[in-house]
């Protein structure tokens, strides 16, 4: 049992603990949301005082700054505690266009170590990407108003036709990187 | 306490985007590429259990088991340019850093610090977001 749960969890078991994350939050009262948190942050480091935007009661938001400390800490759990290997078991075609890439630890490890290692502090490409990267994941969550948790996951399980229109554009821009943008950078 | 309570539900948020590699960069490129049904299966259960569980929410009027409140679910805005162009920058995101802001919590955790940069780099975005919003169409 414990063998199977240091194992990587398969879809079945990661979904259905997703919805019950949504499921604790509504009933509590509150909302599955992790971008907000973004928000949240600017306002608290002092954003308010030049925009708006930013303007509002933070605090009242800070239920929601303590799942995303939790997360963290959940993070941390799992890699440490919870994992007997971290690597992914990935499809071999993926493993295969990777390592067109140059990416050969895929299928190997959790992370590709050419974005995520100790050794892309050196290589001021891998800064540019993952900040590219965070910026658009940023101004577009907060643009479309919610990211994958507060539109895919919660906005698609209560029928929210304007969340339905969010993650075809999650996938419109997702595909377009992926198989457009991406081949070009590696 | 309800910091304690919600601090406890972000655990098991974090536990399960690690644990089923939901936070992995090579998952999302994988789902791009519908190389692997893995992510569409953790997202396709995630909605049906999670639509399932708001239908009981709300046909049994459950209230807030902290406050006894009504539950309400804040409606989305009757427009589409924000939510498509907005989704749009998103993706591009995504797929190129391979973390959505969920995971980039969890990555911070596991002891992946370029997450880092994507986090702060994500915290520029969305200020920028705000500096530019009413210029922007929505």
């Amino acid at each position: 049992m414990l063998n199977y749960f240091s194992q990587p969890w398969p879809w079945y078991i990661g979904g259905p603990l997703i919805a019950l994350v949504l499921f604790l939050l509504v009933w509590t009262g509150k909302s599955f949301g992790m971008s907000s948190n973004l928000r949240t942050l600017c306002s608290a480091m002092g954003a308010g005082g030049k925009v708006p935007f930013f303007r509002f009661e933070w605090k009242r938001q800070s239920w929601n700054l303590a799942v995303a400390a939790g997360t963290i800490v959940g993070g941390f759990i799992a890699s440490q505690f919870l994992s007997s290997t971290t690597a992914v078991a990935l499809s071999t075609d993926t493993i295969e266009k990777l390592y067109v890439f140059g990416f050969t630890d895929a299928g190997q490890s959790f992370m590709p170590e050419y974005l995520f290692g100790a050794d892309m502090l050196s290589q001021p490409k891998s800064w540019l990407l993952l900040g590219m990267g965070g910026f658009l994941v940023g101004f577009g969550a907060r643009y479309a108003g919610g990211c994958t948790s507060g539109h895919a996951i919660s906005g698609l399980s209560n029928f929210q036709w304007p969340s339905l229109i969010a993650v075809i554009g999650f996938f419109i821009g997702g595909l377009f990187m992926n198989h457009f943008i991406l081949p070009f950078l590696f | 306490m309800r910091t304690f309570i919600y601090f406890s539900i972000g655990i098991l948020f974090g536990v399960v985007l690690f644990k089923s590699e939901v936070a992995s960069w090579f998952r999302i490129y994988e789902m791009f590429q519908f190389d692997s049904f893995h992510m569409y299966g953790v997202i396709g259960s995630a909605v049906f259990c999670g639509a399932l569980s708001l239908f009981l929410l709300k046909k049994f009027q459950v209230k807030s088991i902290l406050d006894g409140e009504e539950i309400r679910i804040a409606p989305k805005q009757n427009v589409w340019k924000r939510y498509l162009f907005g989704g749009v920058l998103f993706g591009l995101g995504w797929a190129l850093a391979g973390a959505c802001p969920g995971p980039m919590f969890t990555l911070l955790g596991a002891g992946f610090w370029p997450v880092l940069l994507i986090l702060f780099s994500a915290l520029l975005g969305t200020y920028c977001y705000g500096f530019f919003r009413d210029k922007l169409p929505h």
